[in-house]
């Protein structure tokens, strides 16, 4: 297929097909966090959790516009303001639904797991009361849009290195949380051995409604930084949702490391064949790795080792 | 049936305005019975299968998604059909009837489509349906309105391939979009290189075959043909190919949520529509889904369609004011809302030709209906029930809007089965 192509042209390609390949796995960073961390800590599989990333979307969509009504000259900064908004009200959300339902039906998975998706129906529902059917328009302040010419050929995304950023921020951000403060240190002493954390006095009902928040919290992040490249619509949640469990699945339930290596592993696998095969063809192919990598190590990646 | 009576004393909500509006109510439809009932036809003529037709109403069905996913697309329709039943009904009804509507939700869900067409034709008797919008739908719709002999009029425009009894296509079917807009492309832009891309399922899949048919025929070349599932939202590898493969035209039937995600990330990877290098063609951006991508993102696109907001005639002007007056200025209308639209106009020309309901005797009167108030400008039914219209070119606008470029001359004819295409 390179018949009649110079070298430099090839290059460029290559250069842009790489990065292409690292937008992705920053998407699929951004993606699956939030839900690896509720899943790893606490077993519940959250259906809702493309909903929220909605809820972080449209979070966006209305900062927007009351900067674009109120605040014009500080547009071209509103998309930072609008992703702490969309963090703070996801997670509260997270927290008020953890307390209404989720604490109600631990150790029941197959339960949270219809109570979730009744949860993202709802949620749907509520958008399209809301906002209206339509897909909404969000509004990017000049300076996010375009490209970076990097030679004749090579053009890079300006809001896709943006989305890269976020990614790679949540990720530390995550990283110190769970492995340099206290708060984590106890998350991890729950997620090893509850009835022993209990124990020693931490109170897991507490930790369990703050990593529930804090999850939720990441997917409203996630859903402000696809503003940019995808569509926020009452359903648009749906289309990342199944992206999202085969990352978290694939690299092992309860290790963030497995989720950030299977996203890896998944988006370059994944943009390498869409770019040989055509789409669909990438997808199911990509699948059928995923699968038989699942047949030899059920556990996925990276499974913790723990004593059951 | 005593419609007046349960209207009367139904509303008589707040006391004495409300007994007052019931008597004026009553007194109006009172005069207006004696003053049609030399003009209308017997309930017993014009209905001998038992319909849901009155002395003075006639009942419809409104038949589409309002909640999930697809509710983005169809609800335009149903204003669309409304806008026309009441403007129908403002004139003086169907053979001296008003018409009445009973609206049911598909919800997205294709046997839900099914069932509910069960539930119109069976008990409330609808003497039509306006509805469906995916080809899933229509095809869940199919085996029931043939089975009781009811009449669907489906909006969208299709891949074709089909040819019902029951069903009335007011949208076009595949070729009207596509050959016109391939050869616009040749003639005009001087296009030799193509790019096929469309979202994973009939439509697009259907639509690119014609469309590279009638390329091979022309003597030209496709570079590319590509589909992504349904909600793909992650373009980075196919804008990459487009770019190294560098075709005159790019064209494009990506729908749903991924239409936003293709055009953000197109313009991202700096590719600006304007140049037209390459120059995008699309048949499945209507001004309905412009306003999720945004203005800026499309500029430039040139789509293939009958109908835009923007077309300049008479009739167009009267309905883009009748639609904002009902639903507010900051609505766009699409191509498949006016071909909603077309739907109880055409049933009620053709019911009005045939002088009864009855589904029968309507469907042998189709063929040659004409209707000269369609905003799209005119239009007419072939006798394989799809719609002989005009195809048009239309480039997108920072404003949402698509200016008309070209119009084809003469009326495009309907071919659901092009010979040579399949």
């Amino acid at each position: 297929m390179f018949d009649g192509y110079t070298s430099t042209e090839l290059m460029s390609i290559f250069a842009m097909q790489g990065f292409a390949g690292l937008s992705l796995f920053s998407v699929f960073v951004l993606m699956a966090l939030g839900l690896a961390i509720i899943f790893g800590q606490m077993g519940v599989i959250n259906m809702a959790h493309g909903e929220f990333m909605i809820l972080g979307a449209y979070t966006t969509y209305l900062t927007s516009g009351f900067f674009q009504s109120y605040l014009p000259g500080l547009f071209g900064g509103y998309f930072f303001i609008a992703m702490v908004l969309a963090f703070l009200i996801c997670a509260a959300l997270g927290a008020l639904v953890e307390w209404l339902m989720i604490r109600h039906l631990y150790h029941r998975p197959l339960d949270t797991l219809l109570a979730t998706w009744g949860l993202s129906l709802i949620m749907q529902q509520a958008y399209r009361s809301i906002f209206g059917a339509r897909e909404v328009g969000v509004d990017l302040p000049e300076w996010m849009m375009g490209a970076i010419q990097v030679t004749d050929m090579v053009d890079l995304p300006i809001n896709g290195l943006f989305v890269m950023i976020i990614a790679l921020s949540v990720a530390v951000g995550v990283y110190l949380l769970m492995y340099r403060s206290g708060y984590g240190k106890k998350v991890r002493a729950v997620v090893q051995n509850r009835p022993m954390a209990e124990g020693v006095g931490i109170n897991s009902a507490g930790i369990d409604r703050a990593t529930f928040a804090l999850g939720c919290g990441i997917a409203g992040i996630a859903g402000a930084a696809f503003t940019m490249i995808g569509s926020t619509g009452p359903s648009s949640g749906q289309a990342y949702i199944v992206d999202t469990f085969l990352v978290v699945v694939f690299g092992g339930a309860q290790s963030l490391i497995g989720t950030i290596v299977s996203a890896f592993g998944i988006s370059q696998a994944q943009s390498t064949m869409e770019f040989f095969l055509s789409g669909s063809m990438a997808k199911v192919l990509t699948l059928l790795v995923v699968i038989g990598i699942l047949m030899i190590r059920p556990e996925g990646l990276m499974a913790l080792k723990v004593r059951r | 049936m005593g419609t007046t009576d349960t209207t009367a004393t139904g509303r008589s909500d707040g006391k004495g305005s409300g007994f007052r509006k019931s008597l004026m109510t009553l007194a109006a439809s009172v005069m207006l019975a004696t003053s049609v009932q030399a003009a209308t036809p017997s309930t017993a003529a014009v209905n001998t299968t038992g319909l849901a037709v009155t002395d003075d109403t006639v009942t419809v069905g409104i038949l589409h998604s309002i909640t999930g996913t697809m509710a983005i697309s169809e609800i335009g329709s149903v204003q669309a059909e409304k806008l026309a039943i009441d403007q129908i009904n403002a004139s003086g009804g169907i053979l001296g009837r008003q018409i009445e509507f009973v609206q049911e939700d598909g919800a997205s869900d294709w046997p839900t489509f099914a069932e509910k067409t069960r539930k119109l034709l069976r008990q409330d008797n609808v003497a039509a349906i306006f509805g469906a919008w995916t080809s899933a739908s229509r095809k869940a719709i199919l085996p029931v309105i043939q089975q009781f002999n009811g009449m669907l009029y489906y909006p969208t425009f299709y891949e074709g391939l089909e040819q019902s009894p029951n069903v009335v296509y007011t949208g076009q079917e595949a070729t009207q979009q596509i050959l016109a807009s391939i050869d616009w492309a040749v003639e005009t832009k001087g296009a030799k290189t193509f790019y096929l891309l469309g979202s994973d399922y009939i439509w697009p899949r259907t639509s690119n075959k014609i469309a590279r048919k009638h390329i091979d025929k022309l003597g030209l070349k496709v570079v590319g043909e590509e589909y992504y599932p349904l909600g793909h939202t992650q373009f980075n590898s196919v804008i990459n190919k487009i770019k190294l493969k560098k075709p005159d035209v790019i064209f494009a039937s990506v729908v749903g949520g991924s239409n936003v995600a293709f055009y953000k990330q197109m313009k991202a990877a700096g590719v600006d529509f304007t140049d037209e290098k390459p120059l995008l063609l699309t048949i499945s951006v209507t001004e309905d889904e412009i306003r999720g991508i945004g203005g800026e993102n499309v500029e430039g696109i040139y789509a293939s369609m009958k109908y835009f907001q923007s077309l300049d005639n008479a009739n167009n002007k009267e309905f883009v004011a009748a639609f904002k007056e009902a639903y507010g200025d900051d609505m766009v209308i699409g191509d498949v809302t006016q071909a909603a639209y077309l739907g109880p106009w055409l049933w009620k020309a053709a019911v009005e030709k045939a002088g009864s309901f009855d589904i029968d005797k309507i469907r042998e009167e189709f063929a040659g209906i004409e209707f000269d108030k369609a905003p799209e400008g005119y239009v007419r039914i072939h006798e394989n029930h799809h719609l002989w219209s005009k195809t048009r070119i239309g480039q997108a606008q920072l404003d949402g809007q698509y200016k008309v470029v070209y119009e084809t001359e003469e009326l495009m004819e309907p071919d659901p089965f092009p010979e040579g295409y399949q």
